[in-house]
């Protein structure tokens, strides 16, 4: 049995320690915003925030996890649309498919944190999710929105 | 008209046996933006294609699948406008293909591929728009005693003008669906279309932002077990032993069982201890006769072809081989492209559940109806035993036409019957089980006259052919036509050149090939603009000059090439360093051209400044949504030519997952400036057209730049340093 604090509610799970952070969150919470890509942290569409840094959840073992605070997309705001990051994305219409794109957004979120007006080459370097559709110019533009966006609140 | 009333017959009779809401283990809240899966909705069905609540809200029927493309938004814009709703008003969800199957395809085809959502279905779905509104109007006229020709629509409300009454259509909708349906309807003309033409934001954003969107891999139901697979690796292999005994007591494992003949699953509680449990399990395989294959064997036996004496002709007129024998001037080249995997964010995966005879499977699927047919044969049971649930696809570029993982998902939940079974491949399954994109080369023979004017081309292909292995009986006498995609005589810009031939040696391997975002338009568009590009520079000429000069009998295809050369300042100067590339091709009904800016450095590292890509679709149904298309159209596209390659070694799939199989990320990502010129008259696809043209642009582009000429995919192969 191991507990984890997800989006602010304690959890206690009874799983081995070893599986991936990612299958707990979708198969033993049931909480299945966060995706499944590749399973060896390459295209990112697990990303959640640990202590609000942007982690592939698919390559943390749950049980290294430890009273880390856990942020999923489905906690990254109350109604699931007014983190600036959510509404940016919907300002510029983002998603396509939108498979990838929790991922996407958890990532971004975790960019503004630690830089609220990041450079596009700062962009480049946080944002390294795979998108197979080709969102990459409009994510760009969302962030650059959302900065400008969370500068003014 | 028959099968319209019959469809409606049993869409009333399945909302009388559900009581309306969503029946997947829960039950969505009412009024979300878009049904997430086939859906009975409450309300009144008006036609065939809308149900209108009293609160004004119009759901709008949608038989494709959305996958990203954004059809679900553009179709229903087209009912839309003919329905003259109010589009703020305006959800959408899927017809099911059970209710298809029942009223004899009254939504048609539910195959989405090929570009077609639109322009396969504009015609219908405008008149179902068109009918709804005329049974609105018929009834809100019936209620007032008046004529329905005083009576006009617009924004959901219905007007009475000489009286100056309204009526809104959700208090209108219960009436017109006791009206008939009309059939002889007119259609809006472009000058009176409000919602065609907008960038209307998509229906289906807001879900996909807050991680509610639920899309199959998703799917929870009560009593689910999940499965993870192991397939054959060697291509036309077949599964011999495994041993159960040795996996048996492991955590959450369930059963081990055979898939068809070539695979084994085993069906645990959960899926990561499946996925576990599978990577321990001994298994032996018949790897059979593709196990001696690797790559080089299958480029020599490609290149054979390329002079081969007997070929299928694509197109040919003139004399190309006297005239290249009297050129001033003969050019040649090889040029050639790897097979590639479709790497959908959202592995295959499908739900099944099989009991009491019936099957019940939950699928993200490019075509609903092949789903249907595909779990009934597999379970064994008749088309009207089988209920599908579509959902939203985590990417398809065509691979998710093929149904191979409903099958197997439907043959392990036979073996655990009555109780739902998800099936999840792995990423390393889903690269090297796919349909690959066909691996082909070209030989392109082009002769020009001593003025640089173009006298003779031939191009040959040689390679593997679609059809041949997914649709034989659609072959025409050892012709695949789609191998010629973009270089029939209806579709190719330089018909002007006086001798041409086109042929095809088909070289089939054992690898499975299927349709893959663009299709062969994408190697083909790479050899032709390149190739154009190689005689323009043996006639010294400047390649967009070039190009116009034999594109004259073409205007459409010349109209879009001069849009995108007169947005990007073609022949304007360029910072130090930068260098321009241009190509234009046409496919899927719409004209495409595109200009790049790349810089290469000394070291060899590229760098992709700008893009501007024209598209000429006809009608622009939702501009926002070709841009979006065009954008991800140059990641896909140059995904594949910077990076993708699937290479086969012992005659299985040597790469496996993201580390091996590279693909485009943001930082690569050019800026992409979209030049969209309908010039309307006719409906052009969106999705695929553009990915020709991504290729060449940079490719010719790179060759301004650094005088290397790219013949061979992908680049990230090639040294571009000028040591």
């Amino acid at each position: 049995m191991i507990t984890l604090n997800i989006n602010g509610q304690s959890h206690d799970v009874d799983v081995d320690p070893d599986t991936p952070l990612l299958w707990v969150l979708r198969e033993w919470v049931g909480m299945t915003g966060t995706k499944y890509g590749c399973g060896i942290a390459q295209c990112g569409a697990c990303t959640v925030h640990l202590d609000g840094v942007a982690t592939r959840s698919c390559s943390v073992p749950a049980g290294s996890v430890g009273q880390a605070h856990i942020t999923t997309i489905e906690g990254l705001s109350p109604d699931g649309l007014s983190h600036p990051i959510q509404a940016a994305w919907l300002q510029h219409d983002v998603p396509q498919c939108g498979y990838c794109q929790s991922g996407q957004i958890m990532a971004a979120a975790a960019l503004l944190n630690a830089n609220p007006k990041p450079s596009d080459a700062e962009i480049a370097d946080a944002m390294t999710n795979i998108c197979r559709c080709g969102t990459y110019q409009r994510i760009r533009e969302a962030i650059h929105t959302a900065a400008a966006m969370s500068g003014k609140a | 008209m028959s099968t319209m009333q019959l469809a409606r017959r049993s869409f009333i009779v399945s909302v009388a046996a559900t009581g309306g809401g969503l029946v997947l283990g829960w039950r969505f809240p009412a009024g979300r933006a878009v049904a997430q899966t086939t859906g009975i909705t409450e309300g009144a069905e008006v036609g065939i294609w809308t149900v209108i609540q009293p609160d004004d809200t119009t759901i709008v029927r949608i038989a494709r699948s959305e996958m990203g493309q954004g059809t679900l938004t553009g179709l229903a814009q087209l009912v839309a406008d003919e329905l003259d709703c109010d589009w703020k008003h305006v959800r959408a969800e899927y017809v099911s293909p059970q209710d298809n199957l029942a009223s004899k395809r009254a939504w048609g085809d539910m195959s989405t591929g090929g570009s077609r959502g639109i322009r396969g279905s504009v015609d219908y779905v405008r008149k179902g728009g068109a009918a709804a509104r005329v049974m609105l109007i018929g009834a809100a006229a019936q209620r007032w005693g008046v004529s329905a020709t005083e009576c006009t629509a617009a924004n959901s409300v219905i007007t009475h003008a000489p009286s100056g009454r309204t009526l809104r259509y959700g208090e209108m909708a219960a009436a017109a669906a006791k009206l008939p349906v009309p059939t002889d309807v007119k259609l809006k003309t472009p000058a009176e279309w409000k919602i065609i033409g907008k960038g209307v934001r998509r229906l289906d954003t807001v879900d996909k932002l807050s991680g509610r969107q639920v899309f199959a891999i998703d799917v929870q139901l009560p009593d689910m077990l999940n499965a993870a697979i192991a397939q054959c690796p060697v291509f036309g292999g077949t599964l011999k032993s495994f041993e159960t005994d040795k996996i048996k007591d492991m955590p959450g494992v369930r059963e081990v069982v055979a898939v068809g003949d070539n695979a084994v699953a085993v069906v645990a509680d959960k899926w990561f201890q499946a996925k576990t449990a599978l990577a321990a399990l001994p298994i032996v395989w018949s790897e059979g006769a593709g196990a001696g294959v690797d790559s080089r064997q299958i480029a020599e036996f490609l290149k054979a072809g390329l002079d081969a004496k007997d070929a299928a002709i694509g197109q040919s007129h003139g004399d190309v081989e006297a005239a290249l024998a009297g050129a001033a001037k003969k050019v040649e080249a090889v040029y050639g492209a790897p097979f590639l995997a479709h790497a959908t964010m959202e592995p295959m995966n499908c739900t099944a559940k099989f009991a009491d005879g019936k099957v019940e499977i939950w699928v993200a699927s490019q075509n609903g109806d092949a789903s249907l047919a595909s779990a009934a044969e597999a379970a064994g049971v008749k088309l009207a035993d089988v209920k599908v649930n579509k959902l939203h696809l985590g990417g398809g570029f065509g691979r998710r036409g093929q149904q191979d993982y409903t099958r197997q998902a439907v043959l392990i939940a036979k073996q655990v019957p009555g109780r739902p079974v998800k099936l999840i491949w792995s990423r390393e399954e889903d690269t090297q089980h796919d349909f690959y994109r066909p691996i082909t080369q070209c030989k392109l023979t082009g002769g020009l006259d001593a003025d640089g004017r173009v006298t003779a081309l031939h191009a040959r292909l040689s390679g593997q052919s679609i059809l041949a292995y997914l649709m034989p009986s659609r072959m025409e006498n050892g012709v695949d036509r789609i191998a010629f995609q973009s270089w029939t005589k209806e579709e190719f810009g330089y018909g002007a050149i006086p001798n041409l031939l086109i042929d095809h040696a088909v070289r089939n391997t054992h690898v499975p090939v299927g349709f893959w975002r663009g299709v062969n338009t994408n190697q083909n568009a790479i050899y032709m603009e390149c190739f154009i590009d190689e005689l323009a520079h043996a006639a010294a000429k400047d390649p967009l000059e070039f190009r116009l000069a034999l594109l004259t009998g073409s205007p459409k295809h010349l109209a879009v090439l001069n849009a995108a050369a007169e947005k990007a300042g073609w022949g304007t100067p360029l910072p130090k360093g930068v260098f321009r590339g241009v190509c234009q091709n046409y496919g899927y009904g719409s004209y495409t051209a595109a200009v790049a800016e790349v810089s290469v450095s000394a070291k060899g590292g590229l760098k992709i400044h700008r893009i501007v890509a024209a598209t000429d679709p006809g009608h622009a149904v939702n501009p926002s949504q070709i841009e979006a298309q065009v954008q991800g159209s140059f990641v896909y596209g140059l995904s594949a030519v910077l990076f993708g390659e699937v290479t086969i070694d012992k005659g299985r799939a040597v790469e496996s997952n993201f580390d091996t199989y590279p693909v485009m990320r943001l930082a690569d990502m050019p800026k992409v400036e979209t030049v969209i010129v309908p010039s309307g008259g006719f409906w052009g696809g969106v999705g695929e057209p553009t990915i020709a043209v991504a290729g060449p642009a940079v490719l010719n582009a790179i060759f301004a730049a650094t005088s290397k000429r790219i013949r061979s995919l992908p680049l990230r192969l090639h040294d571009l340093s000028s040591a």
